[in-house]
């Protein structure tokens, strides 16, 4: 089967004016499948986010290679395939709206792919239906709130349809309640409609309905599995400057303290259910 | 209070004047400004009046907000009637103190130069900005521009850039307050002093907000860069303008009155010069 993603020992340096160059990546080797859910963690300057550039021809790697669904990144000829493959959404929804009504922004990535007219119109309204922001389709999108924004620039990916998209910190600068929407549309996007996902974020609780979790750290993979796998190795984690679900926190807490209770129990209703059959 | 500012000063509404085509209100109102440099002679001048009075009436526009379009031009108005009714001479002169002659040519004169600057500075807020969206405005614009693109006229990139600065005029707009907040909140002070000193003041505000612009001007050419954004060539679009019956018909009737207007300010001869 062919991989969505494929990283080969993919190094990359920032380069300086002087000539000097500070290395970011080392030697990721990486492998994501079609249809796979994966949040990338780690702390501010770990390369999560440079990372993620790769996977969009932002960045090109300064050594490696980087395949998206088989091609080259590398390769001048794939570079619109692989943008129209793999979208990109980042953290500051106002800075990646181009246009002033929100249907019209939708189109902007399919008007770019010179999708003709009534498959253009289909796509952008599947795609605002898709995101549940069909019914603000004229309206200005300055005037819309942080989530609804985000959703927007999500749709504007979607109606590129592509197989995989890269959210870069999406939810970083919104409310609780504009986190969730967003959230919920990833995971609808990954459940219903099959397009891989990779979640950039530093949001433990964001992670863990991931089907896999990538934590970076100084520009190299230190963990890579499950959410359940990743998320017990409290100790480890926390040296990388990372917190842990405040579930998985609570049972190490319980734990230390001599309780012996699981340690992979990440959602509140598992974490519950835990708790409750031990101290029956 | 800065969010209050409208610009472009738009008018929703549903009357025929909004629904016009915007490349048919651009080339209709330019022609209308072209023709009332060429007419000649009171009726043509009435029956141009009559014309954009007929099309305020239609497009439902106060009359008020015409006169406020106005008023920045009021004292380049007095100035040309003064001069007309001063350095204009012939006909009967009606009054004569010192060097100063007012003549019936110089009333007449003023008179007609007034009525055209009004009815130029009315058509385009009328045709144009009262009732014309900004968008629809850049659509129509980019349109009339595109056969200039085989003159390597780049009319995609100057539509674009529009777009963009009306996507981000509210942006931008909400930054400056939020900067003016957090100055004012630090004892910054804008609103007393010699306009020297509010200029002044008004540097830590301008600063930051052109950092602002151009990280945001960055991050955006990296989101539409990953959208395929490769310049006009190729492109398809959303909204497509379509000249429909009334377009046409609106057209045949302007160019119909245009007509008679021109032919009757080369044919009759004018008891009075308006030009």
């Amino acid at each position: 089967m062919n991989h969505m993603i494929t990283t080969e020992s993919l190094r990359f340096a920032y380069k300086h004016e002087g000539g000097e160059s500070t290395q970011v990546l080392f030697d990721i080797t990486l492998n994501i499948k079609p249809g796979e859910f994966v949040a990338v963690l780690g702390h501010n300057g770990s390369g999560k986010s440079t990372l993620a550039k790769h996977f969009n021809c932002i960045l090109l790697p300064s050594g490696g290679k980087v395949y998206i669904d088989g091609m080259d990144t590398q390769d001048e000829a794939n570079l619109y395939t692989i943008r129209s493959l793999c979208g990109m959404v980042f953290q500051n929804p106002d800075n990646q709206i181009v246009a002033t009504i929100t249907e019209e922004d939708v189109a902007f990535g399919p008007e770019n792919l010179g999708v003709p007219m009534p498959e253009l119109r289909e796509r952008v309204d599947e795609a605002l239906k898709t995101v549940g922001m069909f019914e603000f389709r004229t309206h200005a999108p300055h005037l819309l709130s942080g989530g609804q924004k985000q959703r927007i620039a999500i749709a504007g990916i979607i109606a590129m349809r592509p197989r995989c998209i890269v959210l870069d910190e999406p939810t970083a600068m919104l409310d609780p309640v504009g986190r969730r929407e967003v959230l919920a549309t990833i995971s609808k996007l990954n459940k219903q409609y099959g397009i891989t996902i990779i979640l950039i974020t530093h949001h433990m609780n964001e992670a863990a309905d991931a089907d896999r979790v990538i934590v970076m750290n100084d520009g190299k993979i230190a963990m890579d599995g499950t959410p359940k796998e990743v998320f017990t190795r409290v100790d480890e984690l926390k040296e990388f400057g990372l917190s842990v679900p405040q579930t998985v926190e609570l049972l190490y807490e319980l734990q230390k303290s001599g309780i012996d209770v699981p340690l992979d129990k990440i959602s509140v209703d598992e974490c519950a259910a835990a708790l409750y059959s031990y101290f029956k | 209070m800065i969010r209050d500012i409208t610009l472009g000063q738009y008018f929703p509404g549903d009357t025929i004047i909004h629904r016009l085509d915007p490349r048919v209100k651009i080339t209709l109102t330019m022609l209308y400004i072209i023709i009332l440099f060429m007419i000649n002679g009171p009726i043509p001048y009435l029956i141009m009046t009559v014309f954009l009075s007929v099309a305020i009436y239609l497009s439902k526009i106060n009359l008020r907000l015409i006169f406020k379009g106005l008023r920045p031009i009021l004292i380049l108005l007095v100035f040309t009637t003064m001069l007309n009714i001063f350095y204009t001479q012939g006909g009967t002169v009606l009054l004569n103190i010192g060097f100063v002659t007012v003549t019936t040519h110089g009333i007449y004169m003023a008179f007609f130069i007034i009525l055209r600057l009004i009815l130029l500075i009315s058509v385009s807020f009328v045709m144009l900005t009262y009732t014309t969206s900004p968008i629809m405005l850049t659509d129509g614009l980019e349109s009339l521009l595109g056969p200039f693109k085989k003159l390597k006229f780049p009319a995609h990139e100057l539509a674009m850039m529009m777009t963009i600065a009306l996507r981000f005029i509210p942006t931008l707009m909400e930054e400056t307050d939020r900067i003016m907040s957090a100055q004012k909140s630090r004892g910054a002070d804008f609103e007393t002093g010699s306009i020297l000193k509010r200029a002044k003041a008004l540097i830590p505000v301008l600063i930051p907000l052109f950092i602002g612009a151009f990280r945001r001007a960055e991050e955006l050419a990296i989101a539409m860069e990953c959208r395929c954004y490769r310049g006009g060539q190729g492109r398809t679009r959303l909204r497509v303008l379509v000249l429909d019956k009334k377009d046409y018909a609106v057209t045949i009737l302007t160019l119909a009155v245009f007509a008679i207007s021109i032919v009757m300010s080369y044919t009759i001869v004018w008891g009075v010069i308006t030009r």
